[in-house]
């Protein structure tokens, strides 16, 4: 699956992403970003037992919506990430679904650059978005 | 305290300092690590010749990800392993503006990262600026930029975050 150039249109909406990270996944998280604080592993830590449980990596929520371009761009078709953007609102938790989507914002060519600007976030399944951002992918 | 924060000179004289450089590694292994943890199935994050198959110099790393920080003891942060000397953030007086929010982060690209590059970081607070909130309450908006430069002297990536302390 994968786009390109001539077949992408304003309005498209991107293959959805769907997660649901156990308290393992996060943990493989935890060896790939090297983040440790213990609030994304250790149950026992302070605002984990304040909160019932603990939470999952912004980070994670913002590598997914990367996944979610880049699966969609493909390899070799001549689409790059040019920027990628994301902040983070709310919590999400291990074993509960984060669905990410996006939509083809704005697609133009600007200082010979063919650009396409996306929105893309992660939901909940109350619909709330935790983690909203934007990204501009480049062809060549 | 929120009330009467202010930005001091002191604070302002750290503006558009860089830290000193510090390196990061994108091993393989550790591009899959990142890819496994995110939870990739795409062979082209772990398989040299499905990369390659597809255009890649070497495995590509994933969008977000920039390398581990060379980690020693005594210079790296423990628990972000991050490099203490490059940390560029104000640091405030006990009891002020004591919550911080994350106020999301950008990743500006100018080339691809792959497997086998050494990267060198240099941080540097780009803007330090104060919003009253809608209570009343003052937020300080520190800006960080981090500088990725690759082995040949290209910058690859530039990374934006905002860190609201309130």
């Amino acid at each position: 699956m994968s786009v390109t150039w001539d077949s992408i249109n304003e309005g498209d909406t991107l293959p959805e992403l769907h997660k649901k990270p156990s308290l393992t996944q996060l943990v493989k998280f935890a060896a790939g970003n090297w983040d440790f604080n213990p609030l994304h592993h250790d149950i026992k830590y302070f605002a984990c037992e304040y909160l019932g449980s603990v939470l999952v990596q912004g980070h994670f929520r913002a590598a997914s919506l990367g996944e979610l371009v880049q699966t969609w761009l493909g390899h070799n078709q001549g689409g790059r990430i040019k920027n990628i953007f994301c902040e983070h609102r709310g919590m999400d938790f291990p074993e509960a679904d984060i669905i990410c989507k996006g939509t083809v914002e704005k697609k133009y060519e600007e200082n010979g650059e063919k650009l396409v600007d996306l929105t893309i976030w992660t939901q909940d399944n109350d619909g709330k978005q935790n983690s909203p951002g934007r990204a501009t992918v480049v062809f060549s | 305290m929120g009330e009467t924060f202010e930005i001091t000179e002191e604070m302002k004289a750290k503006v558009g300092k860089e830290s000193p450089p510090w390196t990061y590694e994108v091993s393989r292994s550790a591009v899959r690590a990142f890819a496994r943890g995110t939870g990739y199935t795409d062979p082209i994050y772990y398989d040299i010749d499905a990369a390659k198959a597809a255009g890649y110099r070497d495995l590509p790393a994933p969008p977000t990800f920039h390398g581990t920080p060379v980690y020693i003891p005594g210079k790296s942060e423990e628990t972000y392993s991050t490099p203490l000397e490059c940390d560029v953030t104000i640091t405030l007086e006990p009891g002020q503006l004591p919550n911080i929010m994350d106020g999301g982060t950008e990743y500006e690209y100018f080339d691809q990262i792959c497997a086998g590059d050494t990267l060198t970081s240099v941080a540097k607070m780009a803007s330090l600026d104060t919003k009253i909130t809608s209570s009343g309450k003052t937020m300080l908006i520190q800006s960080l930029e981090f500088t990725f430069t690759n082995q040949d002297g290209n910058v690859v990536l530039i990374e934006r975050l905002k860190v609201i302390n309130h």
